[in-house]
């Protein structure tokens, strides 16, 4: 399944988009808490045991109360403390946000997590996880009663840029016509995916990495042609580097 | 446009650096206050950070992009939102004022429930009268399948206490079992309410039967002394979690309502939340006196006793519900 995204305008006409978290990763992280609501109830349930020693009655009311609570309780005060997220939530970066961007309030915490009563039936999150597949956002029963969603959290490193185009000398900033020319011909896309490249070099198998610089030089020799002297002597991925540092680094 | 990402990244970091200090600390202390000055700068980091966000394009540099998302997302929700985050806990003033005045708010889906429940009691009952085997499908519980004559005979003569050192564990099982049931008839409300009126009136033809069958074999004063104390408490508990699923079908279903479903879900969050809370207090003071009281009968407790407290505890369950807090509503 494709990731979904929720886009939210906001009133000042900014765009922002959501990551929506697709039902597979969800029932994921929901079983990695309920491995740690039965590793808390199994401890519990060992002190209790011992208390039993002294009453067996009042340490079975106790286990009852301990499960109901924290069964229950687990999921709303994690998620309210960690602001829509569960151990396993965070685990797998996910977070329960408002479906419209806003502050999650405790009532939507608390409206959730009580209708699991039904999205958990009849096992398995059968009922919820099914309005989940068929709902635009991703939202189960407690999720559409909550006007809540449920989104991923990708790692988002910032760009070392300056280890790419900075400190090293560039051939094709000779021709300071030729180098106006480039900018003006190249798309703002053409250059994000020569960037990305660039990002992303270590990544690739080596024969794909030198595949793709040599379509990418190819496709930017076709935008501007620099003369022989500028272009000689220095690889695919050199020329690539070399026309990003003039795309995304102004002069002085 | 393709902008000296450098550069912009430069300008624009201690910015959202900022910005993220003032997220962190607003995210970590939710009910901490800004000074009039800080929420000026704090607004003013939020549009310098939106502009960041608007000037790069959408394809431009994913990496910076998504960060400035993340950014704007979370200050946005904390700009905009002009719900009350009341985090602060007033338990006096939300039990005596708050839970009576949402349960009078939607007084007409408790009247439903009510209807339908009774509507069940009313089949239950007739049920039985019009086919005495029907008790045997009814009745889930065995207990109540016998005769109720005999019933009463052998708990007014039982010299021991079958509770003995159960009664905690009873009354804990009762709690977290009715509660159970409440939260249900509450999250079924998502069946457009069908669920919540079944469960609703499955509930009315059980007490409808049971009643039945003890009024037709001349216990009337035993079936009142031995449901009145807990059932008084009880049976209204449910009938609020009844009330509560049928708000929240009525926002799902929207008749007369002409806002979006995610407007009208909103606009009854907090009530469900209060109802059901409400519910929990109630449900736990039930399931302490059927495990305490309401299982012995005379000659341990009489009847008149046991009735009496019913009477109260009801007369009182009433005055709360549609007296108290009425006056703070005024003002």
């Amino acid at each position: 399944m494709t990731s979904r995204v929720l886009k939210i305008r906001t009133p000042e006409g900014v765009v922002f988009s959501q990551i929506l978290a697709g039902p597979v990763v969800r029932f994921v992280a929901w079983f990695a808490d309920v491995l740690v609501i039965s590793a808390v109830m199994g401890l519990l349930g060992f002190l209790i045991g011992l208390f039993g020693l002294i009453s067996m009655d009042v340490a079975t009311a106790v286990y009852l109360l301990m499960y109901f609570v924290v069964s229950i309780g687990y999921s709303l005060a994690f998620e309210w403390f960690w602001r829509g997220q569960t151990l396993g939530k965070r685990f797998f970066r996910l977070r329960v946000v408002d479906a419209e961007g806003l502050k999650l309030q405790f009532h939507q915490v608390v409206v959730r997590n009580l209708l699991r009563f039904i999205d958990t039936l009849p096992l398995f999150y059968a009922v919820g996880g099914t309005a989940c597949w068929f709902t635009r956002k991703f939202q189960r029963l407690g999720d559409i009663a909550a006007n809540t969603i449920v989104i991923r959290i990708p790692k988002i490193p910032e760009p070392d840029i300056e280890q790419l185009v900075a400190g090293r000398f560039n051939s094709l900033r000779q021709f300071p016509h030729l180098e106006a020319r480039l900018r003006q011909n190249v798309e703002a896309s053409d250059a994000a995916l020569a960037l990305q490249a660039l990002l992303r070099r270590e990544d690739f198998d080596p024969a794909a990495r030198v595949s793709l610089f040599a379509d990418l030089a190819r496709h930017f020799q076709s935008k501007v042609a620099f003369p022989t002297e500028a272009t000689d002597g220095i690889s695919d991925e050199q020329y690539v580097r070399n026309v990003v540092d003039i795309l995304f680094r102004t002069r002085g | 446009m393709i902008i000296d990402l450098p550069r912009f990244i430069a300008n624009g970091r201690p910015f959202w650096q900022e910005l993220e200090g003032f997220l962190a600390r607003l995210e970590s202390e939710p009910v901490s206050n800004l000074t009039i000055d800080e929420v000026k700068r704090f607004h003013f980091l939020y549009e310098r950070c939106a502009s960041d966000l608007t000037r790069l394009a959408a394809n431009a540099e994913p990496e910076t992009r998504a960060y400035l998302e993340t950014l704007v997302a979370r200050a946005y929700g904390e700009i905009h939102e002009t719900r009350s985050s009341r985090t602060r806990l007033h338990p006096f003033r939300w039990f005596f004022h708050t839970l009576p005045q949402t349960f009078r708010k939607h007084l007409r889906a408790f009247g439903l429930a009510l209807a339908i429940t009774m509507v069940g009691v009313i089949f239950g009952a007739m049920a039985l009268a019009f086919d005495p085997d029907a008790k045997q499908i009814i009745t889930p519980f065995p207990h109540l399948l016998g005769d109720p004559a005999e019933r009463v005979a052998r708990e007014e003569s039982a010299a021991n206490d079958r509770l003995a050192d159960a009664k905690t564990s009873f009354s804990a099982h009762l709690m977290t079992h009715n509660t159970k049931v409440s939260i249900l008839a509450l999250a079924l409300g998502m069946s457009w309410g069908v669920g919540t009126i079944i469960l609703l009136f499955y509930n009315g033809i059980i007490l409808g039967a049971v009643a039945f069958d003890y009024v037709r074999a001349g216990q009337t004063e035993f079936l009142l002394g031995w449901l009145m104390p807990h059932g008084v408490i009880e049976i209204p508990a449910i009938l609020i979690a009844g009330q509560a699923g049928l708000v929240l079908a009525g926002a799902l279903i929207g008749w007369g309502n002409r806002e979006p479903l995610g407007a009208r879900l909103r606009a009854v969050g907090t009530d469900l939340m209060t109802l059901i809370f409400g519910v929990a207090i109630l449900l736990i003071w039930a399931g302490f006196v059927e495990a305490f009281l309401s299982q012995y009968h005379a000659p341990v407790f009489p009847y008149w006793a046991k009735i009496g407290l019913g009477t109260v505890e009801l007369a009182l369950l009433a005055l709360f519900l549609f007296k108290s807090g009425s006056t703070a509503a005024k003002s």
